[in-house]
C-alpha cells in the first residue's frame, strides 16, 4: 500500500522557473513621511522594491525599514490581522498592511501608504490612538451584570449569542473610525468603533447596562451623527457590518424612548 | 515627600477631541425621526402638487394668477400647501443644519451659519403662512371681473 503522506507545504521545493514558482514584480512604494523633530511638514518618499506574489504591504514596509531606511516608523505586532496595530491608508483606503497582498493592488502605479486620517500623526505612519480609545472607554466596553454572581459560568443560548456575534469580531484597529468623514471634521463624533463595541454589550443577554450605554450614545455626537456613508463597513478588515450595527443601536434608542 | 507622577498618558490628549458636555435631551433623535417621517409625507404631497399643477387638464399652461386663486379657494389645497410648506422647510432646514454641523470646523462658524439659516427659514415660513391665510383673490377691479369667486 502506498500511503505516502504529503510533504508539508513549507518543505515542498519549488523550482525556479517552474509554473509553481512564486511570481515576482517591481513596485514603487510611496510612503507619507513625517518627523516633527526634523520638519513640521510631511512629505512623500518613494522606494523601488522587488517583491513576490506572497508578499503583503507590511512585507514591503519591512523591506524598507530593514534594508533601505531604518528611520521609517510604523506599528505592527502580530503581523497576521489579529492585533489591529497596522491599520493604514493604502491607495486611499483604510486597510491592515498585514492583510493586503501586493498582487491585489495595481502594481503598475506607485502604491501609496499614509497614516490613518483624523487622528494626530506622531511619526510617519504612527498616529496617537488616545482619542479613539477615549471614546471606546466612554461606552463602558465591559460586562455589567446585576444580581448575584453565579457560582458557575453565565449561561447563554446559542440564539442569544448569535445576536451580537458580528460585533465581537472588532480588533480596535481604528480603520472604521478613521475612515468616517464625520469623524474627520472635528473628532467629536464617538465613531463607528465605539458604537460597535457598545453594540456588543447592548445586545448581550447577560449584560444589564444596555440602557446606560444607549443613554450615552443618544447624544448629538453619538449615533445620530452617523450619515450612513458605509465607509466604516467598507474599511473593516474583519468584515463587520458596522453601519448595520449603528442602525441597530439607533433602533434600540428609538424603541426605548417611544 | 512623595513626588507626583502623572499616569503615562495623562493630559496628553489633544483638547480638540474632548467632547463638550453631553446633550441631555432627545433633540437629535427627534430630528432624525422627523427627517424620515416628513420625507415619506413629502413624497405624497409633492407628487400630488406636481400632478395637480402640471399634468391634470391643460397642465403647465393653465398656471396663472387665477389658477392659484382658484386652488386656494378650497380648504383642501390651503391645508395641502400649508403642510407642504412647513414640512419641506423644516426638512430642508434640518438637512442644511446637519451639513453645517458636519462641514464647519469651528463652533463660531457653526453658530453664524445656523443663525442665517434659521432667520431665512423663519422668514419664508411666516411669509408663506401669511399668504396662504390672508390671500385675497380680488385685489383689483380687472382681476375681480375675470374671476368667478369675486363676482358674487
Amino acid at each position: 500500500m502506498s500511503t505516502a503522506t504529503a510533504e508539508p507545504a513549507s518543505k515542498v521545493e519549488i523550482k525556479a522557473g517552474s509554473a509553481d514558482a512564486i511570481q515576482s514584480f517591481d513596485i514603487t512604494l510611496k510612503v507619507r513621511r513625517y518627523n516633527p523633530e526634523v520638519s513640521d511638514d510631511a512629505h512623500w518618499d518613494e522606494y523601488k522594491l522587488t517583491m513576490y506574489g506572497t508578499d503583503r504591504v507590511l512585507d514591503a514596509l519591512h523591506r524598507v525599514k530593514w534594508e533601505e531606511d531604518g528611520s521609517l516608523s510604523f506599528r505592527r505586532s502580530c503581523a497576521h490581522g489579529v492585533c489591529g496595530s497596522d491599520a493604514m491608508r493604502i491607495n486611499g483606503r483604510n486597510r491592515l498592511a498585514c492583510k493586503t497582498l501586493l498582487k491585489d493592488l495595481d502594481t503598475s502605479k506607485p502604491i501609496t501608504v499614509e497614516p490613518i486620517k483624523g487622528l494626530p500623526v506622531e511619526k510617519d505612519l504612527i498616529v496617537d490612538m488616545e482619542p479613539f480609545f477615549q471614546s471606546y472607554r466612554e461606552v463602558m466596553p465591559f460586562l455589567i451584570a446585576k444580581g448575584h454572581e453565579p457560582a458557575k459560568e453565565r449561561f447563554q443560548s446559542q440564539e442569544d449569542r448569535e445576536r451580537y456575534d458580528d460585533t465581537t469580531k472588532c480588533i480596535l484597529c481604528a480603520a472604521c473610525t478613521s475612515s468616517c468623514p464625520v469623524f474627520w471634521t472635528d473628532g467629536q463624533y464617538f465613531g463607528p468603533a465605539a458604537i460597535v463595541n457598545a453594540h456588543r454589550f447592548i445586545f448581550d443577554s447577560r449584560d444589564d447596562a444596555g440602557d446606560m450605554r444607549l443613554e450615552i450614545l443618544n447624544d448629538k455626537e453619538g449615533v445620530w451623527r452617523c450619515r450612513t456613508t458605509f465607509n466604516c463597513t467598507e474599511a473593516c478588515p474583519r468584515g463587520i457590518q458596522v453601519t448595520k450595527a449603528i442602525s441597530e443601536v439607533k433602533q434600540a434608542i428609538l424603541q426605548r424612548t417611544i | 515627600m512623595t513626588a507626583q507622577i502623572d499616569a503615562p498618558r495623562a493630559k496628553r490628549i489633544d483638547p480638540k477631541y474632548n467632547r463638550s458636555r453631553k446633550s441631555r435631551n432627545n433633540f437629535e433623535m427627534t430630528a432624525w425621526l422627523f427627517m424620515r417621517l416628513s420625507g415619506v409625507v413629502l413624497i405624497v404631497l409633492i407628487f400630488g402638487h406636481l400632478i395637480s399643477n402640471l399634468l391634470v387638464g391643460q397642465g403647465v399652461h393653465a398656471i396663472d394668477f387665477g389658477f392659484v386663486a382658484g386652488k386656494w379657494a378650497s380648504p383642501l389645497w390651503q391645508v395641502w400647501d400649508l403642510t407642504m410648506l412647513w414640512l419641506a422647510m423644516l426638512h430642508g432646514t434640518n438637512g442644511v443644519r446637519t451639513i453645517i454641523n458636519d462641514y464647519a470646523e469651528k463652533d463660531r462658524t457653526r453658530f453664524w451659519l445656523k443663525t442665517v439659516l434659521y432667520v431665512a427659514t423663519a422668514f419664508t415660513l411666516i411669509l408663506g403662512t401669511l399668504v396662504i391665510f390672508t390671500f385675497d383673490p380680488c385685489i383689483s377691479e380687472t382681476v375681480a371681473q375675470a374671476l368667478d369667486q369675486c363676482r358674487a
